[in-house]
């Protein structure tokens, strides 16, 4: 199916978690917080909340600033 | 006079200078600078992960998180919305409540948008962060974030990056007269100099990055600013003589 990542188009399997995303995108789960359709996903749900087809999700993390 | 530390809401801290992790030519750099400054807040800011390619070092593999209180920021925002948003993701990071609330009205002078700013204000103190907020130097302003509940408010020396120093010490010390919580001079410092004049002043710290990150040699710079807070401090803590007109002799005047 095909969900928004960051703005971008990714395929990804059906019944993906967040945290099979973010393995896929080998992202490093410690350092982000994530979005799914502008809501928050808590931390301890990444392995439990289901992504559908046109899910919009906004991955982020700290880099360097001021 | 014996110094305390810096309490910030339910924070102490014993350094009173705060650094950003921004410009800096390599992490490797960062981490000795950040080592020399002797800071224990260190400010990060939140932007979209990477996903395509390769996962190239986190920020976050730097920084001993036991050692630093990190202090995440909303630079780049533009509203008083947009900064809530980034402010909540980075709570959801998990690593602190703390904010560095900037709320950006135009991108040339990266002055704040001072309306936008007070509601960033409001709501995130009614979300229950420790809210330290970047704002201009005007002291209405600044009484009016106190007011909306902000742990410490932070005037800008100067603009952001502009090395210029405190431009206006007058509106500092008008601040300083009028607010009760920290004052924390945030942006415009270009040299240890301008760290000593905001302490000696009697603000409770400085925050900044530039006048680091983008020194010949940060590291050494690191050091200068560190020396340099903790100098303006005990001269503040010190009381200076009032400045007079006239010379006063040092050595007695009465003949041999």
């Amino acid at each position: 199916m095909q969900i928004n990542v960051n703005g971008e188009k990714k395929e990804c399997p059906t019944g993906s978690s967040v945290s099979k995303l973010l393995e896929s995108l080998d992202i490093d789960k410690r350092y982000v917080a994530v979005e799914l359709n502008h809501k928050i996903v808590p931390r301890i749900q990444f392995s439990e909340k289901m992504l559908q087809e046109n899910d919009s999700l906004e991955i982020v993390t700290f880099v360097g600033g001021g | 006079m014996e110094d305390t530390g810096l309490k910030l809401g339910k924070y102490e801290f014993n350094s009173r200078l705060f650094v950003g992790t921004g410009k800096y030519q390599t992490f490797d750099i960062m981490k000795d600078a950040l080592e020399a400054s002797g800071a224990e807040v260190i400010t990060v800011a939140v932007r979209r992960a990477n996903i395509g390619g390769k996962p190239g070092e986190s920020l976050l593999d730097y920084i001993d998180k036991d050692k630093y209180t990190i202090l995440p920021n909303t630079a780049g925002c533009y509203s008083a919305d947009e900064a809530v948003r980034t402010a909540l993701l980075a709570r959801e990071m998990g690593i602190s409540d703390l904010i560095k609330l900037e709320v950006l009205g135009d991108e040339n002078t990266l002055l704040p948008d001072p309306v936008g700013t007070l509601q960033a204000t409001e709501t995130l103190v009614k979300e229950g962060f420790t809210v330290l907020v970047y704002t201009s130097d005007d002291p209405i302003i600044a009484k009016r974030l106190q007011d909306a509940g902000a742990t410490s408010v932070m005037p800008a020396g100067a603009p952001i990056g502009s090395g210029q120093g405190i431009l206006n010490p007058n509106n500092i010390r008008i601040i300083l007269e009028t607010l009760s919580v920290p004052i924390i001079v945030d942006a415009g410092v270009g040299t240890a100099s301008d760290v000593t004049v905001a302490m000696e002043l009697g603000c409770e710290g400085v925050l900044l990055n530039t006048g680091i990150a983008q020194a010949k040699d940060p590291v050494k710079m690191a050091r200068a600013m560190k020396l340099a807070c903790e100098s303006g401090r005990l001269a503040y803590l010190s009381g200076r003589i009032p400045k007079k007109l006239y010379a006063n002799a040092s050595s007695p005047l009465k003949d041999f």
